[in-house]
């Protein structure tokens, strides 16, 4: 009998692992954000990216949007633990391949170049409908929409153009087609 | 116009409309308005504790033996940390708890004030929900609300925290109105096609077991006689965690005792061996799957819980039905008594070679231990007391360790609520306090705390609360001076390296309880130890009993860390020859 060293057993075999979007709709109170967040930090689910306000002001609804992998027994778990706190409505779960939903994060970028870079860097967004948001003679600022992974390469390629600053939101997600998710 | 009270008028207000008789609590800086205020409600008695721990493990075995929710009331700052500890306890084994706590006024929080602490940041983890009440107009609805989310779906604990100058300022007070449901969240959630399902998986299982646990006894006494009906119409073996005891009869035929790291040899070769696995409001915890991966490998699985994040969190299951047991208990019932008719004995056949099997195990004798006439076995003791006090309708809580095992394993319960433990959590310290909490529920009853010497050390301090309130609690300590149940596990894992787990200077259980104006007893023989616990019995007055045990003696059998349930170690012996046998061990 090997013996561990533990009054534990070990850990068991691990599924594989997989990155999904998960919007929580939540009464807007005090310490809600803290008790979700509290959630995945407590049971050790994981946190990529999380873009919460308030969307409807009459009912005092915010939506939390939060992107997270996990196995699927753990993406399971953070649904199911998630509708158990008291201030949740309701919650909805999206692969990221999954085609029927739009994901979308906002990027702002600064760059401090001379005219020909600043240019040039406009130029580079053109795909993720930029759009100037303060110019000076030696600098501008320049708000893009993208997926994350678009949005990482950016940040890498426009170095060369005078980026000094990256800002950018969590992802934000949204069905396509007349569906509303219920 | 209508009548204004104050905040702390409001907060009685509320606990009388909520039918509370007892709360347990200590006073302190913030919660003085409060206070002030418990002369004027003659329904609401006052449980002073002497540390706000035992405020929440007695409110806990209040709510334990009643099933209606205790309610603890402590102070800001220290008040409210020191009630973390029981509020992870009842949030753990699913108890309902509402417990107040007194907070700066509002325009000092923030500032580092006298006593403040984030008394609602500290409890997020711990409680259902917990309320800041900031504004005095949402003071009953808030307290109403806590006691819905307390008491419904998976009980547990909840916290409202209520500012100094919140409880003096004054506003209406109207009942509330229960909500339709909260946020939406319904508990009852399957439907007849479930339940059609789990009568088929009934009646063609060959080799099928009850695994029962704490959410039966949560449902109501209504929950385990709906359970024996239908154990008995099916003739099906069952087994128990630690929080089911009692729930079904531990002397009848059919329970094979309880499963898990400390259960019978029967109960948990069945769960490795069977082919259908019913579980009703057990939540598959890692103390009773041993090994996940080689968990009842080839059984169907089927999970009655009302707590839907339970199903498929450590194990998958095959059949889930999310609801309550009671009701889905009693559609079962309905569904099964249509359409299967006598069965238990027209399936008598169909699985008798499995009932043959379980003989079998059964007759190893897994919780026999080698007995001694010049040392008190702890296993002995245990028996003894149940000898002695099976006749009367006796309540147990206990601490955590070795004792609570052993009790576990030689007391057998034959009610639902009789039996209060700290199992999720594993607090040491629970066992007196909650003893209080179970005597002031049931001034009449018998209740005896099970306790091992260095756990009850650790909430001794409310000896002082029983005998103020003359409360004829029976403190059982199993005393074999050390921590036994680490002393084990350094025996088995780190090569008896018996690091700290050795007591040395106890005090002297006698004279302590002499000192705290009760009465002290000691057994140090065998021989001796009827008489004295019946001497115990016929004390009305609370006692501490040091019951001078064997020191070496271990728990078995046991499940070692990180192996299936079909590897247990039965006794000292199989631990040197490091495999199963059940040789070499003498009956008492």
């Amino acid at each position: 009998m090997a013996n561990s060293k533990s009054a534990y057993s070990f850990a068991g075999k691990k599924q594989k692992p997989d990155t999904h979007i998960i919007v929580v709709w939540v009464d807007n109170e005090a310490g809600v954000l803290a008790r979700v967040v509290g959630l995945f930090s407590g049971r050790g689910y994981n946190i990529e990216s999380l873009a919460v306000a308030e969307v409807d002001q009459k009912q005092n609804i915010s939506r939390i949007t939060i992107v997270t992998t996990g196995t699927p027994q753990v993406v399971d778990q953070i649904k199911l633990q998630l509708k158990k706190l008291v201030p949740v409505h309701k919650v909805a779960d999206f692969k990221r391949e999954d085609k029927n939903v739009i994901f979308k994060e906002m990027a702002l970028f600064k760059f401090v170049a001379n005219n020909g870079k600043l240019n040039k860097a406009f130029e580079a967004c053109k795909n993720f409908n930029p759009v100037i948001l303060d110019r000076t003679n030696k600098s501008n600022v320049i708000q893009i929409t993208a997926l994350r992974r678009e949005i990482d390469t950016m940040s890498k390629n426009l170095k060369k153009f005078g980026l000094v600053s990256v800002s950018r939101t969590g992802a934000v997600a949204m069905t396509r087609g007349s569906e509303i998710f219920k | 116009m209508p009548k204004l009270y104050s905040g702390a008028e409001i907060v009685f207000k509320c606990l009388e409309d909520q039918n509370v008789s007892h709360i347990f609590g200590y006073p302190g800086g913030a919660v003085l308005p409060i206070y002030d205020e418990l002369k004027n409600f003659n329904s609401i008695k006052h449980i002073l504790v002497r540390h706000e721990q035992g405020a929440g493990h007695a409110a806990e075995g209040y709510a334990r033996s009643t099933g209606k929710p205790g309610v603890l009331l402590v102070t800001s700052g220290p008040g409210a940390t020191n009630a973390v500890t029981a509020l992870t306890d009842a949030y753990m084994d699913s108890v309902p708890l509402v417990c107040i706590t007194g907070q700066v006024p509002t325009h000092l929080i923030g500032t580092d004030a006298f006593q403040e602490c984030d008394t609602t940041g500290i409890t997020r983890p711990c409680t259902k929900h917990n309320w800041l009440v900031k504004d005095i107009n949402d003071l009953a609805e808030v307290m109403h609300k806590a006691f819905e989310v307390a008491t419904t779906g998976r009980p547990g604990p909840v916290l409202v925290d209520i500012p100094k100058d919140i409880q003096f300022q004054k506003s209406k007070y109207k009942n509330y109105k229960k909500n339709k449901k909260l946020n939406g969240k319904s508990h009852d959630n399957y439907s007849q096609k479930n339940i059609d399902e789990l009568i088929n998986l009934i009646s063609k299982a060959k080799k099928p077991i009850f695994y029962t646990g704490g959410g039966v006894i949560n449902s109501g006494s209504k929950a385990s006689e709906l359970l024996r009906e239908l154990v008995y119409a099916t003739g099906f073996p069952i087994t128990s965690t630690l929080q089911g005891l009692g729930c079904f009869p531990a002397d009848d035929n059919q329970f094979l005792g309880m499963l898990g790291m400390h259960g019978t040899y029967e109960a948990n070769n069945a769960m490795y061996s069977c082919d259908l696995m019913i579980n009703v409001g057990a939540r598959f915890d890692d103390r009773i799957t041993g090994k996940i991966d080689e968990f009842s490998p080839k059984s169907k699985k089927v999970h009655i819980d009302i707590d839907p994040s339970s199903i498929n969190k450590n194990v998958k299951v095959d059949l889930a039905i999310v609801g309550d047991i009671k009701s889905v208990l009693t559609s079962t019932l309905k569904t099964f008594k249509k359409s299967k008719n006598n069965f238990s004995k027209s399936n008598k056949h169909q699985i008798s070679n499995w009932w043959e099997q379980i003989q079998k195990w059964r007759s190893k004798r897994s919780l026999d231990y080698i007995g001694s006439e010049e040392t008190i076995k702890p296993q002995y003791a245990i028996e003894r007391l149940y000898e002695l006090t099976k006749d009367k309708d006796t309540y147990i809580t206990t601490e955590v360790g070795q004792h609570q095992m052993w009790a576990a394993q030689h007391y057998k319960f034959n009610k639902p609520n009789r039996w209060m433990t700290s199992g999720g959590l594993g607090t040491m310290g629970y066992g007196l306090p909650a003893a209080v909490g179970v005597q002031i529920a049931h001034p009449k009853k018998l209740v005896i705390d099970i306790a091992g010497e260095a756990s009850v050390l650790m909430t001794m301090q409310e000896m002082s609360t029983a005998v103020q309130y003359n409360l004829p609690i029976k403190i059982f300590i199993l005393n074999n001076e050390y921590m036994g149940m680490v002393r084990q596990w350094q025996e088995l894992l780190h090569d008896k390296n018996y690091s700290e787990s050795y007591t040395a200077a106890l005090p002297d259980f006698v004279k302590m309880a002499e000192a705290y104006g009760c009465v002290g007893i000691r057994a140090k023989t065998p021989e001796e130890l009827d008489d004295k616990i019946i001497e115990m019995l016929n004390t009305d007055r609370p006692v501490i009993f040091d019951c001078l045990v064997d020191k070496q003696e271990n728990c078995f059998p046991m499940i070692p860390s990180g192996k299936p349930h079909n590897q247990m170690l039965l006794g000292p012996k199989d631990q040197k020859e490091k495999k199963i046998t059940g040789k070499g061990r003498t009956l008492v």
